[in-house]
């Protein structure tokens, strides 16, 4: 029997607009970019120019402090664009696919039988390295690391999150390769959180080799870095590896076959999408091909990712590299007499009994991206403690990010977190404060300073 | 109301930075986003954000204290038509409007004078302006006796808001509680207009028709009479003969700072605190439960009347029920951990009986009480974040 831990701490925001569980026919996108801003704390070096062919699986950039991470093509054509925002800072590599698709093949051979150094080079030279993440800071894991752990979250408790069972489907081979390979590349375990909810019948409940936990509880409880906390709590100088459970399968695919094939299922959710449900989609893909799934006339938010912790991105943006989902809500610019002193504010859902949506629990929102007030100063507490199930004290940490006080971030536990753990926290911050940036400030300085 | 957002929209420029009035910017931003929520959207972080605002936490606060309010309102006029024996000649509105011309002027000082600063100082800092004294200046009000000057209401104010939180820098900054050091500075800059026994009573000070034999002491001040060679030949018995009913105390007929007397209308604004959770249960609770433990305690080893009072006279005296309501909760001077929060509230409550019962030139012991244990609130989140901290790297230890 599998250990249980119950989460108690943590908030489930209802949106309006899951996605059904009906897998819609294939979407091919006019483009398909790489986005090296997907990869926290890259640098990247470009390999490519405009106008060049490439296949998939052709690296386009590479990690300048780690040239042997390669970010690859996930589609063959020519390379059409390549954006950059302010201080030319790489923003996208975009490939626009020819008509036939052309691949790098590597010779991947009976992978169970590959040692650690093999699998490793084989998967940085196939640009399926990048699937792995590393705690602390939710970097790209470092190959001459050595893991403390792996860990898995098998499900996604965030606002409209997907349902890893349905995606891993038709998946369960590719996913049961991936957990081999990843068991090789650690001395210890590979953790498995699973919650009740999963599938008896699904393969995450029966796949092998992996130490399954189960946690339950409101969201973040699918959120890996709660797993951690839970089960082995990240000390100074451990290092643990973090992948999704989608990217398992693709790893076990491209051991498979020896191509890097990122076409993966992603859904498609949110209030302003017609009909909600999840798409076949190939990594870093142009939103335009769902495009005739929006129902908003006003120009809605995009997010690549979920609603707490996605990507904002325009109506021709991109899927970014780690990304199960897209969010489609309706933007929040529009001012609203006296709000804050309605009585009653029914489209408005708030944790705070100062208004009265906590009368109505399973009441669905379609909310928007209003701020809901202006920022101010932290006032009041203990309310970021309610939505932490962690040993942590939050304001503290950012107060201590914003001191800049390398010794103090390290005591206050900043290697446990990354910015989808403090997610809720700045949902439901009085002040508005803007928790995830500072938190990604905090760990950029770190890395800065431990290096 | 399409015709007021075009209108604002209109002179937004001007008001903006690089606009004609470029440099009012925070002022012209506190009144539109007071009439419109801002239509801000977000960009960083979590992309949908919760209702609740300082705006909507604030206004909660002072709905709590509107009954405090209206029953100190009516309880001023009732007090001074006790003292001039005119109870069975007023009507009810006729004592409430006594009480509501009195207290108006008070409140309307303290607000225009904190706002002025504060909107100052926002507009100096390029600050959006902080909802902070919207409480504050209900709060200064309600702690003050009626008859107190009201260019010592200014002067309070003024002191609370630049010495107290501005210096500081604002709302959330500020070490201690605003409202109480602005009574801390009444009482110790200007004592006679603070204590003594007539400064509760409209116009008892200036003494006419006041019926013979009424004092206008509160409970607090009957009870320090259970001390010292009064109380020494004294009985408890005695002592609560002196001291008005339980049941006045708790309803608030009694003498005392405007906000303070009806522990029913604190009770109310306990009870919208406690329901939106923006008041800390937590902080509310240990400052009742360490007030009755004291109590307790001193009954236990009683050697004067006062002592041997029955240590629920505590909550009913006095502003401990207001202050544990309204002052010890305020979030950015009281401890911020929840741990914290039971032992700033246990010692906030036993050092309020303290100060009380063994010391004499103080009868009330609420704000200097509240105002130490602000001043200790970050040494005691101090040690809790410590264990925070001496947990994780004994993990550490554990493991190497």
């Amino acid at each position: 029997m599998s250990k249980v831990v119950k989460i108690k701490k943590g908030l489930d925001i209802k949106l309006k607009g899951s996605a059904e569980k009906v897998l819609a026919k294939a979407t091919i996108a006019e483009s398909y970019a790489v986005k090296p801003t997907d990869f926290a704390g890259l640098m990247p070096k470009l390999v490519v120019k405009q106008g060049d062919q490439v296949k998939v699986g052709t690296p386009l950039f590479f990690d300048k402090n780690r040239p042997e991470i390669m970010f690859v093509s996930p589609v063959s054509g020519t390379v059409s664009a390549i954006n950059r925002g302010e201080r030319r800072k790489l923003l996208e590599v975009v490939v626009t696919p020819g008509t036939e698709q052309e691949y790098e093949k590597h010779n991947v051979g009976n992978a169970a039988s590959l040692n650690r150094e093999e699998l490793i080079a084989l998967m940085l030279k196939g640009g399926v390295w990048p699937f792995i993440k590393q705690r602390p800071y939710g970097i790209i894991a470092n190959p001459s690391d050595t893991p403390k752990d792996i860990f898995i979250s098998g499900f996604d408790t965030a606002p409209l999150g997907v349902d890893m069972d349905f995606i891993l489907t038709n998946e369960a081979e590719h996913f049961q390769k991936g957990i081999d390979i990843l068991k090789k590349l650690t001395p210890n375990k590979v953790h498995l959180g699973v919650t009740t909810g999963n599938a008896a019948s699904g393969i995450l409940k029966k796949v092998k080799g992996v130490e399954s936990t189960i946690f339950t509880g409101p969201h973040p409880a699918g959120n890996v870095g709660v797993h951690i906390n839970h089960i082995a709590p990240i000390n100074k100088g451990e290092i643990v590896w973090t992948i999704d459970p989608q990217l398992v399968a693709l790893l076990g695919r491209f051991f498979t076959s020896g191509i890097y094939n990122v076409e993966k299922i992603i859904a498609v959710a949110g209030s302003e999408v017609k009909r909600p449900q999840y798409f076949r989609i190939i990594t870093g893909a142009s939103l335009k091909c769902i495009a005739y799934n929006i129902a908003s006339e006003n120009s809605p938010r995009y997010i690549s990712g979920n609603v707490l912790t996605g990507t904002e991105l325009s109506a021709d943006g991109f899927l970014g590299f780690y990304d199960n989902m897209i969010s489609v809500i309706p933007e929040g610019n529009h001012h609203e007499l006296f709000g804050w002193a309605k009585l009653f504010r029914p489209k408005v859902f708030s944790t705070s009994h100062a208004y009265l949506s906590f009368l109505t629990p399973n009441k669905k929102y379609a909310l928007d991206t209003n701020l809901n007030g202006g920022e101010r100063a932290f006032v009041m507490t203990g309310q970021y403690e309610k939505v932490l199930p962690m040993d942590i004290y939050p304001v503290y940490l950012l107060k201590a990010i914003l001191a800049e006080d390398i010794d103090k971030m390290e005591q206050l536990g900043i290697y446990e977190v990354i910015e989808e753990d403090l997610a809720l926290c700045e949902f439901v911050c009085t002040s508005k404060t803007e928790v995830q940036a500072i938190l990604r400030k905090g760990i950029d300085l770190m890395i800065k300073e431990m290096s | 109301m399409k015709a007021l957002r075009r209108y604002l929209d209109k002179i937004k420029p001007t008001f903006s930075k690089g606009g004609k009035l470029g440099m009012f910017h925070s002022t012209f931003d506190a009144f539109e986003s007071f009439m419109f929520v801002p239509n801000t959207v977000t960009h960083k972080g979590s992309h949908i954000r919760d209702g609740i605002d300082l705006k909507r936490t604030m206004s909660v606060v002072v709905l709590a204290l509107m009954p405090a309010l209206l029953f100190g309102m009516w309880n001023t006029g009732y007090q001074h038509f006790m003292s001039m024996g005119l109870t069975e000649q007023v009507s009810f509105w006729q004592t409430f409007w006594f009480g509501f011309w009195k207290v108006l002027p008070i409140v309307i000082v303290s607000y225009v004078v904190g706002l002025g600063i504060e909107f100052a100082f926002a507009q100096s800092r390029g600050h959006e302006v902080n909802e902070g004294f919207l409480v504050t200046g209900m709060l200064i009000p309600l702690i003050m006796p009626v008859d107190v000057p009201l260019w010592i209401v200014a002067l309070a104010t003024a002191f609370a808001v630049i010495i107290g939180k501005e210096v500081f820098g604002g709302t959330g900054m500020n070490v201690w509680n605003p409202a109480l050091l602005a009574r801390a500075f009444v009482f110790f800059a200007y004592p006679s207009h603070i204590s003594g026994d007539k400064v509760w009573i409209a116009s008892m000070i200036k003494g006419e028709g006041i019926i013979d034999g009424f004092s206008g002491a509160t409970p607090l001040a009957i009870a320090a009479n259970g001390t010292g060679e009064t109380g020494a030949n004294m009985t408890v018995e005695a002592l609560q003969q002196q001291m008005p009913s339980v049941y006045d105390m708790f309803m608030g007929f009694i003498p005392g700072s405007i906000g303070e007397t009806s522990k029913l209308a604190i009770l109310l604004g306990a009870a919208i605190l406690l329901i939106t959770g923006i008041g800390s249960w937590r902080i509310m609770l240990a400052t009742v439960v360490g007030g009755l433990g004291m109590g307790y305690l001193c009954n236990f080893l009683a050697v004067n009347p006062y002592m041997e009072l029955p240590a629920y006279y505590h909550l009913l005296m006095g502003g401990f029920a207001f202050g544990a309501v309204f002052m010890a909760t305020d979030p950015v001077s009281a401890s911020q951990t929840n741990t914290g929060k039971w032992i700033y509230g246990l010692l906030l409550g036993i050092m309020i009986v303290i100060i009380r019962i063994f010391n004499p030139a103080y009868p009330e012991g609420v704000m200097l009480a509240i105002l130490l244990m602000n001043t200790f609130a970050p040494l005691i989140d101090y040690y809790v974040v410590g264990a925070n901290i001496n947990r994780r790297l004994k993990r550490t230890k554990v493991q190497a």
